[in-house]
Protein backbone atom coordinates (compact mmCIF):
# COMPACT_ATOMS: atom_id res chain seq x y z
CA UNK A 1 0.00 0.00 0.00
CA UNK A 2 2.75 2.36 0.88
CA UNK A 3 4.27 2.00 -2.56
CA UNK A 4 1.10 3.24 -4.20
CA UNK A 5 1.11 6.41 -2.13
CA UNK A 6 4.74 7.00 -2.99
CA UNK A 7 4.16 6.66 -6.70
CA UNK A 8 1.35 9.20 -6.63
CA UNK A 9 3.61 11.72 -4.93
CA UNK A 10 6.28 11.16 -7.52
CA UNK A 11 3.95 11.68 -10.42
CA UNK A 12 2.86 15.03 -9.05
CA UNK A 13 6.30 16.50 -8.50
CA UNK A 14 7.99 14.95 -11.50
CA UNK A 15 7.41 17.43 -14.33
CA UNK A 16 8.75 20.66 -12.87
CA UNK A 17 11.43 19.70 -10.40
CA UNK A 18 14.72 21.50 -11.20
CA UNK A 19 17.98 19.67 -10.44
CA UNK A 20 18.83 21.93 -7.53
CA UNK A 21 15.42 22.81 -6.21
CA UNK A 22 15.14 24.08 -2.65
CA UNK A 23 14.13 20.61 -1.54
CA UNK A 24 17.12 19.03 -3.24
CA UNK A 25 19.45 21.61 -1.75
CA UNK A 26 18.31 20.75 1.75
CA UNK A 27 19.28 17.14 1.00
CA UNK A 28 22.83 18.42 0.69
CA UNK A 29 22.88 20.92 3.53
CA UNK A 30 20.73 19.25 6.18
CA UNK A 31 23.17 16.45 7.02
CA UNK A 32 25.92 19.01 7.56
CA UNK A 33 24.21 20.40 10.63
CA UNK A 34 20.54 19.77 11.49
CA UNK A 35 20.60 16.04 10.84
CA UNK A 36 24.30 15.32 10.92
CA UNK A 37 24.85 11.57 10.79
CA UNK A 38 27.43 11.55 13.57
CA UNK A 39 26.42 14.27 15.99
CA UNK A 40 22.63 14.15 15.65
CA UNK A 41 21.79 10.67 14.40
CA UNK A 42 24.80 9.21 16.25
CA UNK A 43 25.64 6.77 13.43
CA UNK A 44 29.09 5.79 12.22
CA UNK A 45 30.63 6.51 15.62
CA UNK A 46 32.93 3.49 15.47
CA UNK A 47 34.96 4.74 12.53
CA UNK A 48 34.90 8.27 13.95
CA UNK A 49 36.73 6.90 16.97
CA UNK A 50 39.06 4.56 15.14
CA UNK A 51 40.56 6.58 12.31
CA UNK A 52 40.72 10.12 13.62
CA UNK A 53 44.25 9.84 14.96
CA UNK A 54 45.64 11.35 11.76
CA UNK A 55 44.03 13.84 9.38
CA UNK A 56 45.23 12.02 6.28
CA UNK A 57 43.45 8.81 7.24
CA UNK A 58 40.30 10.75 8.01
CA UNK A 59 40.39 12.43 4.59
CA UNK A 60 40.90 9.20 2.64
CA UNK A 61 38.27 7.45 4.73
CA UNK A 62 35.82 10.25 3.97
CA UNK A 63 36.48 9.99 0.25
CA UNK A 64 36.04 6.22 0.32
CA UNK A 65 32.78 6.53 2.24
CA UNK A 66 31.61 9.14 -0.27
CA UNK A 67 32.32 6.78 -3.17
CA UNK A 68 30.61 3.80 -1.55
CA UNK A 69 27.66 5.89 -0.47
CA UNK A 70 27.01 7.43 -3.88
CA UNK A 71 27.33 4.03 -5.53
CA UNK A 72 25.13 2.31 -2.96
CA UNK A 73 22.43 4.96 -2.91
CA UNK A 74 22.34 5.06 -6.71
CA UNK A 75 22.11 1.29 -7.18
CA UNK A 76 19.49 0.80 -4.46
CA UNK A 77 17.50 3.74 -5.77
CA UNK A 78 17.52 2.33 -9.31
CA UNK A 79 16.43 -1.09 -8.03
CA UNK A 80 13.97 0.26 -5.47
CA UNK A 81 10.89 -0.96 -7.34
CA UNK A 82 12.35 -4.40 -7.98
CA UNK A 83 13.84 -5.36 -4.62
CA UNK A 84 11.55 -7.75 -2.73
CA UNK A 85 10.97 -6.06 0.61
CA UNK A 86 11.55 -9.23 2.60
CA UNK A 87 15.18 -9.47 1.53
CA UNK A 88 15.90 -5.76 1.16
CA UNK A 89 18.40 -5.59 4.06
CA UNK A 90 20.38 -8.49 2.58
CA UNK A 91 20.35 -6.80 -0.83
CA UNK A 92 21.60 -3.57 0.73
CA UNK A 93 24.33 -5.42 2.57
CA UNK A 94 25.45 -7.22 -0.59
CA UNK A 95 25.55 -3.96 -2.57
CA UNK A 96 27.56 -2.15 0.11
CA UNK A 97 29.93 -5.05 0.68
CA UNK A 98 30.63 -5.44 -3.05
CA UNK A 99 31.26 -1.74 -3.47
CA UNK A 100 33.63 -1.71 -0.52
CA UNK A 101 35.56 -4.66 -1.91
CA UNK A 102 35.78 -2.88 -5.27
CA UNK A 103 37.06 0.31 -3.61
CA UNK A 104 39.59 -1.72 -1.62
CA UNK A 105 40.84 -3.54 -4.74
CA UNK A 106 41.14 -0.31 -6.73
CA UNK A 107 43.01 1.41 -3.90
CA UNK A 108 45.39 -1.57 -3.66
CA UNK A 109 46.09 -1.49 -7.37
CA UNK A 110 46.46 2.21 -8.02
CA UNK A 111 47.09 4.05 -4.73
CA UNK A 112 48.88 1.33 -2.83
CA UNK A 113 50.37 3.62 -0.21
CA UNK A 114 47.02 5.09 0.75
CA UNK A 115 45.50 1.64 0.87
CA UNK A 116 48.24 0.59 3.26
CA UNK A 117 47.61 3.59 5.49
CA UNK A 118 43.91 2.77 5.71
CA UNK A 119 44.48 -0.97 6.11
CA UNK A 120 41.50 -2.53 7.88
CA UNK A 121 39.41 0.60 7.92
CA UNK A 122 38.39 0.25 4.29
CA UNK A 123 36.79 -3.08 5.11
CA UNK A 124 35.09 -1.46 8.07
CA UNK A 125 33.15 0.85 5.74
CA UNK A 126 30.82 -2.12 5.29
CA UNK A 127 29.80 -1.83 8.91
CA UNK A 128 29.39 1.93 8.75
CA UNK A 129 25.82 2.42 9.95
CA UNK A 130 25.41 5.66 8.01
CA UNK A 131 25.53 3.87 4.67
CA UNK A 132 22.99 1.19 5.53
CA UNK A 133 20.92 3.82 7.29
CA UNK A 134 20.72 6.03 4.21
CA UNK A 135 20.00 3.10 1.90
CA UNK A 136 17.14 1.95 4.07
CA UNK A 137 15.78 5.36 5.00
CA UNK A 138 16.24 7.27 1.77
CA UNK A 139 17.41 5.47 -1.37
CA UNK A 140 14.78 2.76 -1.07
CA UNK A 141 12.02 5.36 -1.37
CA UNK A 142 13.49 8.04 -3.59
CA UNK A 143 14.58 8.58 -7.17
CA UNK A 144 18.23 8.31 -8.21
CA UNK A 145 19.10 12.02 -8.39
CA UNK A 146 17.85 12.96 -4.90
CA UNK A 147 19.52 9.78 -3.63
CA UNK A 148 22.87 10.89 -5.02
CA UNK A 149 22.46 14.31 -3.39
CA UNK A 150 21.50 12.65 -0.13
CA UNK A 151 24.62 10.46 -0.35
CA UNK A 152 26.87 13.45 -0.98
CA UNK A 153 25.23 15.43 1.82
CA UNK A 154 25.56 12.67 4.38
CA UNK A 155 29.09 11.76 3.36
CA UNK A 156 30.03 15.44 3.71
CA UNK A 157 28.34 15.64 7.09
CA UNK A 158 30.32 12.57 8.15
CA UNK A 159 33.53 13.93 6.63
CA UNK A 160 33.62 17.30 8.35
CA UNK A 161 33.12 15.82 11.80
CA UNK A 162 35.77 13.20 11.09
CA UNK A 163 38.27 15.77 9.88
CA UNK A 164 37.49 18.19 12.71
CA UNK A 165 38.10 15.48 15.29
CA UNK A 166 41.24 14.33 13.47
CA UNK A 167 42.66 17.87 13.41
CA UNK A 168 42.21 18.23 17.17
CA UNK A 169 43.63 14.80 17.89
CA UNK A 170 46.60 14.96 15.54
CA UNK A 171 47.54 18.51 16.56
CA UNK A 172 47.39 17.89 20.31
CA UNK A 173 48.41 14.23 20.21
CA UNK A 174 51.32 14.31 17.77
CA UNK A 175 51.93 18.03 17.11
CA UNK A 176 51.44 17.51 13.37
CA UNK A 177 48.79 17.99 10.68
CA UNK A 178 48.67 15.76 7.60
CA UNK A 179 52.03 14.48 8.84
CA UNK A 180 53.70 17.91 8.80
CA UNK A 181 55.05 19.25 12.06
CA UNK A 182 53.01 22.22 13.19
CA UNK A 183 54.10 22.82 16.74
CA UNK A 184 57.69 24.15 16.63
CA UNK A 185 60.34 22.38 18.64
CA UNK A 186 60.94 25.62 20.59
CA UNK A 187 57.59 25.08 22.30
CA UNK A 188 58.70 21.63 23.39
CA UNK A 189 61.84 23.19 24.91
CA UNK A 190 59.57 25.14 27.25
CA UNK A 191 58.19 21.91 28.60
CA UNK A 192 55.20 21.43 26.29
CA UNK A 193 54.42 17.80 25.64
CA UNK A 194 52.22 15.93 23.17
CA UNK A 195 49.16 14.63 24.91
CA UNK A 196 49.28 10.86 24.49
CA UNK A 197 45.71 10.56 25.72
CA UNK A 198 44.63 12.30 22.50
CA UNK A 199 45.86 9.32 20.47
CA UNK A 200 43.68 6.92 22.44
CA UNK A 201 40.03 6.30 21.45
CA UNK A 202 38.42 7.87 24.57
CA UNK A 203 39.56 11.33 23.49
CA UNK A 204 37.79 10.90 20.15
CA UNK A 205 34.59 10.25 22.05
CA UNK A 206 35.15 13.31 24.21
CA UNK A 207 36.01 15.46 21.17
CA UNK A 208 32.85 14.32 19.39
CA UNK A 209 30.97 15.06 22.61
CA UNK A 210 32.33 18.60 22.68
CA UNK A 211 31.27 19.12 19.05
CA UNK A 212 27.77 17.87 19.88
CA UNK A 213 27.66 20.20 22.90
CA UNK A 214 28.69 23.23 20.83
CA UNK A 215 26.25 22.31 18.07
CA UNK A 216 23.33 21.78 20.41
CA UNK A 217 23.89 25.01 22.25
CA UNK A 218 23.82 27.14 19.12
CA UNK A 219 21.41 25.29 16.81
CA UNK A 220 17.90 26.15 18.06
CA UNK A 221 16.31 23.30 16.08
CA UNK A 222 18.12 20.78 18.22
CA UNK A 223 16.91 22.13 21.58
CA UNK A 224 15.06 19.43 23.41
CA UNK A 225 12.03 20.18 25.57
CA UNK A 226 11.81 18.35 28.85
CA UNK B 1 3.62 -6.12 -14.82
CA UNK B 2 2.44 -9.58 -14.13
CA UNK B 3 5.23 -10.38 -11.70
CA UNK B 4 4.37 -10.16 -8.04
CA UNK B 5 7.56 -8.88 -6.53
CA UNK B 6 6.67 -10.08 -3.06
CA UNK B 7 6.18 -13.68 -4.23
CA UNK B 8 8.41 -16.49 -3.10
CA UNK B 9 9.55 -17.24 -6.64
CA UNK B 10 10.54 -13.69 -7.46
CA UNK B 11 12.50 -13.39 -4.24
CA UNK B 12 14.52 -16.47 -5.15
CA UNK B 13 15.00 -15.29 -8.72
CA UNK B 14 16.13 -11.88 -7.52
CA UNK B 15 18.63 -13.38 -5.08
CA UNK B 16 20.05 -15.74 -7.68
CA UNK B 17 20.52 -12.99 -10.25
CA UNK B 18 22.02 -10.68 -7.64
CA UNK B 19 24.55 -13.25 -6.46
CA UNK B 20 25.62 -14.12 -10.00
CA UNK B 21 25.99 -10.47 -11.01
CA UNK B 22 27.93 -9.55 -7.88
CA UNK B 23 30.19 -12.59 -8.14
CA UNK B 24 30.94 -11.84 -11.79
CA UNK B 25 31.72 -8.19 -11.15
CA UNK B 26 33.95 -8.93 -8.17
CA UNK B 27 35.88 -11.73 -9.84
CA UNK B 28 36.42 -9.63 -12.96
CA UNK B 29 37.70 -6.78 -10.79
CA UNK B 30 39.96 -9.09 -8.80
CA UNK B 31 41.40 -10.67 -11.95
CA UNK B 32 41.77 -7.39 -13.77
CA UNK B 33 43.54 -5.69 -10.89
CA UNK B 34 45.75 -8.60 -9.84
CA UNK B 35 48.63 -7.57 -12.08
CA UNK B 36 49.14 -4.07 -10.68
CA UNK B 37 48.51 -5.33 -7.14
CA UNK B 38 51.15 -8.05 -7.29
CA UNK B 39 53.56 -5.61 -8.88
CA UNK B 40 52.95 -3.17 -6.01
CA UNK B 41 53.68 -5.84 -3.45
CA UNK B 42 56.83 -6.93 -5.24
CA UNK B 43 58.04 -3.35 -5.42
CA UNK B 44 57.26 -2.83 -1.77
CA UNK B 45 59.30 -5.88 -0.85
CA UNK B 46 62.22 -4.51 -2.86
CA UNK B 47 61.76 -1.13 -1.20
CA UNK B 48 61.83 -2.77 2.24
CA UNK B 49 64.95 -4.79 1.45
CA UNK B 50 66.72 -1.67 0.22
CA UNK B 51 65.37 0.19 3.27
CA UNK B 52 67.13 -2.25 5.58
CA UNK B 53 70.34 -1.37 3.72
CA UNK B 54 69.66 2.29 4.58
CA UNK B 55 68.77 3.12 1.01
CA UNK B 56 65.68 5.30 0.98
CA UNK B 57 63.93 5.08 -2.37
CA UNK B 58 60.39 5.30 -3.62
CA UNK B 59 58.64 2.12 -4.69
CA UNK B 60 59.18 2.97 -8.34
CA UNK B 61 62.93 3.56 -7.88
CA UNK B 62 63.21 0.39 -5.81
CA UNK B 63 62.29 -1.66 -8.85
CA UNK B 64 65.00 0.01 -10.93
CA UNK B 65 67.84 -0.03 -8.42
CA UNK B 66 67.15 -3.36 -6.70
CA UNK B 67 69.58 -5.29 -8.88
CA UNK B 68 72.38 -2.79 -8.26
CA UNK B 69 72.51 -3.65 -4.57
CA UNK B 70 71.12 -7.14 -4.18
CA UNK B 71 73.70 -9.37 -5.82
CA UNK B 72 72.72 -12.92 -4.88
CA UNK B 73 69.52 -14.49 -3.67
CA UNK B 74 70.08 -17.73 -1.76
CA UNK B 75 67.75 -20.35 -0.44
CA UNK B 76 69.06 -22.17 2.62
CA UNK B 77 67.96 -25.39 4.29
CA UNK B 78 67.80 -25.96 8.04
CA UNK B 79 71.46 -27.04 8.16
CA UNK B 80 72.49 -23.72 6.68
CA UNK B 81 73.42 -25.21 3.31
CA UNK B 82 72.65 -23.31 0.14
CA UNK B 83 70.11 -25.22 -1.93
CA UNK B 84 69.68 -22.73 -4.73
CA UNK B 85 71.14 -19.47 -5.88
CA UNK B 86 69.71 -16.81 -8.20
CA UNK B 87 71.19 -13.70 -9.71
CA UNK B 88 70.06 -10.95 -12.02
CA UNK B 89 66.43 -10.15 -12.70
CA UNK B 90 63.72 -11.53 -10.42
CA UNK B 91 62.31 -14.70 -11.94
CA UNK B 92 58.64 -14.58 -12.75
CA UNK B 93 56.25 -17.47 -13.05
CA UNK B 94 55.09 -16.42 -16.50
CA UNK B 95 58.47 -15.76 -18.12
CA UNK B 96 60.83 -18.26 -16.50
CA UNK B 97 58.67 -21.24 -15.61
CA UNK B 98 57.81 -22.86 -12.30
CA UNK B 99 61.20 -24.36 -11.48
CA UNK B 100 63.13 -21.10 -11.89
CA UNK B 101 60.36 -19.16 -10.11
CA UNK B 102 60.52 -21.42 -7.07
CA UNK B 103 64.29 -21.47 -6.99
CA UNK B 104 64.39 -17.70 -6.65
CA UNK B 105 64.61 -16.73 -2.97
CA UNK B 106 62.72 -13.53 -3.70
CA UNK B 107 59.59 -15.52 -4.47
CA UNK B 108 59.81 -17.76 -1.43
CA UNK B 109 56.80 -17.34 0.82
CA UNK B 110 58.43 -17.29 4.24
CA UNK B 111 55.09 -17.34 5.99
CA UNK B 112 54.70 -20.96 4.91
CA UNK B 113 58.23 -21.84 5.92
CA UNK B 114 57.82 -20.61 9.48
CA UNK B 115 54.14 -21.15 10.19
CA UNK B 116 53.39 -24.51 8.61
CA UNK B 117 53.58 -26.82 11.62
CA UNK B 118 53.19 -30.00 9.57
CA UNK B 119 56.35 -29.33 7.61
CA UNK B 120 59.38 -31.28 8.86
CA UNK B 121 62.47 -29.16 9.56
CA UNK B 122 64.35 -30.82 6.72
CA UNK B 123 61.87 -29.41 4.20
CA UNK B 124 61.91 -25.84 5.41
CA UNK B 125 63.69 -23.33 3.21
CA UNK B 126 64.87 -19.89 4.19
CA UNK B 127 65.77 -17.00 1.88
CA UNK B 128 68.90 -14.91 2.30
CA UNK B 129 69.86 -11.90 0.21
CA UNK B 130 73.52 -11.10 -0.26
CA UNK B 131 73.89 -7.41 -1.00
CA UNK B 132 76.64 -5.01 -1.79
CA UNK B 133 76.68 -1.32 -1.00
CA UNK B 134 79.70 0.96 -1.42
CA UNK B 135 82.02 -2.04 -1.64
CA UNK B 136 80.87 -3.73 1.56
CA UNK B 137 78.95 -6.95 1.81
CA UNK B 138 75.67 -7.22 3.68
CA UNK B 139 73.29 -10.05 4.46
CA UNK B 140 69.57 -9.23 4.40
CA UNK B 141 67.20 -11.57 6.23
CA UNK B 142 63.42 -11.39 5.91
CA UNK B 143 61.55 -11.60 9.20
CA UNK B 144 58.03 -12.67 10.01
CA UNK B 145 56.15 -12.72 13.28
CA UNK B 146 52.98 -11.88 15.12
CA UNK B 147 52.00 -8.58 16.67
CA UNK B 148 48.93 -7.76 18.73
CA UNK B 149 46.26 -7.87 16.04
CA UNK B 150 47.90 -9.52 13.08
CA UNK B 151 51.13 -10.32 11.28
CA UNK B 152 54.24 -8.19 11.52
CA UNK B 153 57.25 -8.54 9.27
CA UNK B 154 60.48 -6.86 8.39
CA UNK B 155 63.99 -7.11 7.03
CA UNK B 156 67.25 -6.94 8.93
CA UNK B 157 70.58 -6.26 7.23
CA UNK B 158 73.69 -7.66 8.88
CA UNK B 159 77.18 -6.41 8.16
CA UNK B 160 79.89 -8.58 6.63
CA UNK B 161 80.71 -10.04 10.07
CA UNK B 162 77.20 -11.62 10.08
CA UNK B 163 76.73 -10.22 13.55
CA UNK B 164 76.36 -6.44 13.60
CA UNK B 165 73.01 -5.00 12.47
CA UNK B 166 73.45 -2.51 9.65
CA UNK B 167 69.79 -1.62 9.41
CA UNK B 168 66.32 -2.93 10.10
CA UNK B 169 62.87 -2.19 8.74
CA UNK B 170 59.61 -3.41 10.19
CA UNK B 171 56.05 -3.27 9.04
CA UNK B 172 52.70 -4.52 10.18
CA UNK B 173 49.22 -5.13 8.92
CA UNK B 174 46.89 -3.97 11.65
CA UNK B 175 48.79 -2.79 14.73
CA UNK B 176 47.25 0.01 16.80
CA UNK B 177 47.89 3.41 15.16
CA UNK B 178 50.10 5.58 17.34
CA UNK B 179 51.20 2.65 19.48
CA UNK B 180 52.21 -0.71 18.02
CA UNK B 181 51.99 0.72 14.50
CA UNK B 182 55.02 2.86 15.32
CA UNK B 183 57.33 -0.12 14.68
CA UNK B 184 57.61 1.02 11.06
CA UNK B 185 58.90 4.43 12.12
CA UNK B 186 62.55 5.44 12.04
CA UNK B 187 62.75 6.22 15.76
CA UNK B 188 62.00 2.59 16.54
CA UNK B 189 64.05 1.05 13.72
CA UNK B 190 67.21 3.14 13.99
CA UNK B 191 68.30 2.02 17.50
CA UNK B 192 68.78 -1.49 16.06
CA UNK B 193 71.75 -0.23 14.06
CA UNK B 194 75.04 -1.36 15.57
CA UNK B 195 73.44 -3.98 17.81
CA UNK B 196 74.80 -7.51 17.66
CA UNK B 197 72.97 -10.82 17.42
CA UNK B 198 75.81 -12.93 18.89
CA UNK B 199 77.42 -12.31 22.27
CA UNK B 200 81.19 -12.21 22.90
CA UNK B 201 81.43 -15.97 23.26
CA UNK B 202 79.73 -16.51 19.90
CA UNK B 203 76.40 -17.63 21.33
CA UNK B 204 73.26 -16.54 19.49
CA UNK B 205 71.35 -14.12 21.75
CA UNK B 206 69.24 -12.15 19.23
CA UNK B 207 68.12 -8.59 20.01
CA UNK B 208 65.45 -7.95 22.60
CA UNK B 209 62.94 -5.12 22.63
CA UNK B 210 63.08 -4.09 26.28
CA UNK B 211 60.15 -2.62 28.16
CA UNK B 212 61.20 0.29 30.30
CA UNK B 213 64.16 1.09 28.07
CA UNK B 214 67.64 -0.27 27.54
CA UNK B 215 71.04 1.09 28.40
CA UNK B 216 73.16 2.64 25.62
CA UNK B 217 75.93 0.05 26.09
CA UNK B 218 73.56 -2.92 25.73
CA UNK B 219 74.32 -4.36 22.31
CA UNK B 220 71.43 -6.82 22.42
CA UNK B 221 68.51 -4.59 23.29
CA UNK B 222 66.48 -1.60 22.08
CA UNK B 223 63.73 0.50 23.66
CA UNK B 224 60.18 -0.85 23.50
CA UNK B 225 57.16 1.27 22.59
CA UNK B 226 55.16 2.64 25.51
CA UNK B 227 51.62 1.32 25.21
CA UNK B 228 52.69 -1.12 22.52
CA UNK B 229 54.00 -3.89 24.76
CA UNK B 230 52.54 -6.84 22.88
CA UNK B 231 53.72 -5.55 19.51
CA UNK B 232 57.16 -4.88 21.01
CA UNK B 233 57.33 -8.39 22.42
CA UNK B 234 56.20 -9.63 19.00
CA UNK B 235 59.21 -7.92 17.42
CA UNK B 236 61.48 -9.56 20.00
CA UNK B 237 60.24 -13.05 19.35
CA UNK B 238 60.12 -12.43 15.60
CA UNK B 239 63.83 -11.53 15.64
CA UNK B 240 64.70 -14.49 17.82
CA UNK B 241 62.67 -17.08 15.90
CA UNK B 242 63.62 -15.92 12.45
CA UNK B 243 67.29 -15.18 12.97
CA UNK B 244 67.91 -18.42 14.82
CA UNK B 245 67.39 -20.54 11.69
CA UNK B 246 70.25 -18.69 9.97
CA UNK B 247 72.72 -19.42 12.77
CA UNK B 248 74.01 -22.65 11.14
CA UNK B 249 74.73 -20.78 7.92
CA UNK B 250 76.56 -18.03 9.79
CA UNK B 251 78.57 -20.56 11.80
CA UNK B 252 79.50 -22.44 8.62
CA UNK B 253 80.57 -19.32 6.81
CA UNK B 254 82.43 -17.22 9.33
CA UNK B 255 84.38 -17.47 12.53
CA UNK B 256 81.96 -15.59 14.70
CA UNK B 257 83.52 -16.92 17.86
CA UNK B 258 86.49 -14.69 17.27
CA UNK B 259 84.43 -11.49 17.13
Amino acid sequence: MSTEVKEVVEVIKEPSEPLFSKKNRTLLTDPLDDSNPITVQVLGICSALAITVQVKQAVVMSISVLAVMIGGNLIISLLRNTIPSRIRIIVQLVVVASLVILVDQVLKAYVYDVSKALSVFVGLIITNCIIMGRLEAFALANKPWPSILDAIGNAAGYAWILIAVAVVRELLGSGTLMGFTIIPSAVFDFGYMNNNLMILPPMALITVGVIIWVQRSRNTKLFEEH
Amino acid sequence: MAIDKESQGFTFLFSIIMVVVVATVLSLAAMGLKGPQDENMKQEKMQNILGSLQIEVSREEARLTFGDFVKKRLILNYKGEVTSESEGAIKSLAADGKAAFEADAFNLDIKKQFRDKSKPDSERRYPLFICEKEGSKYYVIPLIGTGLWGPIWGFVALEGDMNTVFGATFDHKTETPGLGAEINQGWFENPFIGDKIFDESGEFVSIKVIKGGTTPDNLHGVDAITGGTITSNGVSSMLENTLKVYVPYFKNNSDIASI
